[in-house]
């Protein structure tokens, strides 16, 4: 890997980030928070995340964090991701395959309305 | 678990949740000794001998959300299953090392898996800690192949930028994507 080469052009990608950042208003700070207890990962959450970072990518969705938590406690319910849009309460999916992640990404992160089917009642 | 890769991703989160903030993960594939070894490495809060032996247990587990652990233990078993074993070395205050090692050839070994999806989700999920990746091969005439990836100038690099903006997701994911690819045994799927 010839390493200066990739940190130019790293350089050059930031910059973009950057100002398309700039141009976007993005609405609120959104978060998504995928579990990767070993009940997650042994469930699929790896896919999950996948499925969300690949969404982020094909839609150019920027101001979009992505982070992850523990075992909740409903390791029936893996894989588990939540929701957080601005200071709106946190949104808790189970049973969230890859398929489910992108819907979430699409009507819920995008669009901002829940995806009902899969919220867990807490 | 399913893949390598996952058992990977698992142990490294124990290496977070121990407060680490260096995590080395060190996977070296040789057909030559026929041997998969992986290796992770951390400097967080680290174990007693006490506690050493006893998160070989399924039953043991810091967590307060389940009562069953898991994790290491089921490492342990998938590498055992394929002449293999695990050990761990740890101290108090001194960190941990996780060694898991596989007859490579072994028909119950676990496929390596996706090792540059395990790489991306722990870099993006925990921005904080330092990431040092070390993909490996030798195959049978003793050709030596390696990606290595030290997350320092990435981040240096990026400073407030957010890796989980879609231009940077795009270029790490193939960064890693491809070191990998070009490192990969012809021969493994």
């Amino acid at each position: 890997m010839p390493a200066i080469k990739s940190l130019e052009e790293l350089k050059r990608v930031r910059e973009e980030a950057l100002q398309k950042k700039k141009m976007k208003a993005t609405p609120g700070n959104v978060q998504v928070i995928v579990a990767m207890g070993t009940c997650g990962i042994a469930a699929g959450a790896r896919d999950t995340m996948k499925s969300v970072l690949s969404f982020i990518e094909s839609n150019s969705l920027s101001g979009v964090t992505v982070t992850q938590t523990g075992c909740i406690g409903m390791c029936e319910q893996e894989p588990i991701m939540q929701v957080v849009i601005g200071d709106q309460p946190k949104v808790v999916y189970g049973k969230v395959n890859a398929e489910v992640a992108e819907q979430i990404m699409k009507q819920h992160v995008q669009n901002g309305i829940p995806v009902k089917d899969y919220v867990l009642p807490l | 678990m399913r893949e390598v890769a996952l058992h990977l991703m698992d142990i490294a989160e124990n290496s977070v949740a121990a407060e680490a903030r260096n995590v080395c993960i060190e996977v070296h594939e040789n057909l030559q000794s026929d041997l998969l070894k992986v290796i992770i490495t951390d400097d967080g809060r680290g174990m007693d001998a006490e506690t050493a032996k006893q998160v070989l247990d399924p039953f043991y587990t810091t967590r307060t959300t389940r009562k069953v652990g898991l994790g290491i233990p089921l490492l342990k078993l998938a590498a055992e299953m394929s002449e293999g074993g695990l050990s761990l070395v740890t101290e108090a205050g001194k960190g941990a090392r996780i060694e898991a090692r596989f007859r490579h050839s072994h028909i119950d070994r676990m496929p390596l898996g996706d090792l540059a999806s395990t790489f991306l989700a722990l870099l993006v999920s925990h921005p904080k800690i330092h990431w040092v990746f070390d993909y490996r091969t030798t195959d049978k005439n003793g050709n030596v192949d390696n990606f290595e990836f030290d997350d320092t100038e990435l981040k240096k690099e990026l400073g407030e930028v957010s890796i989980t903006e879609p231009e940077i997701l795009k270029f790490v994911r193939g960064l890693i994507e491809e070191g990998i690819q070009a490192t990969a045994l012809q021969t493994t799927v």
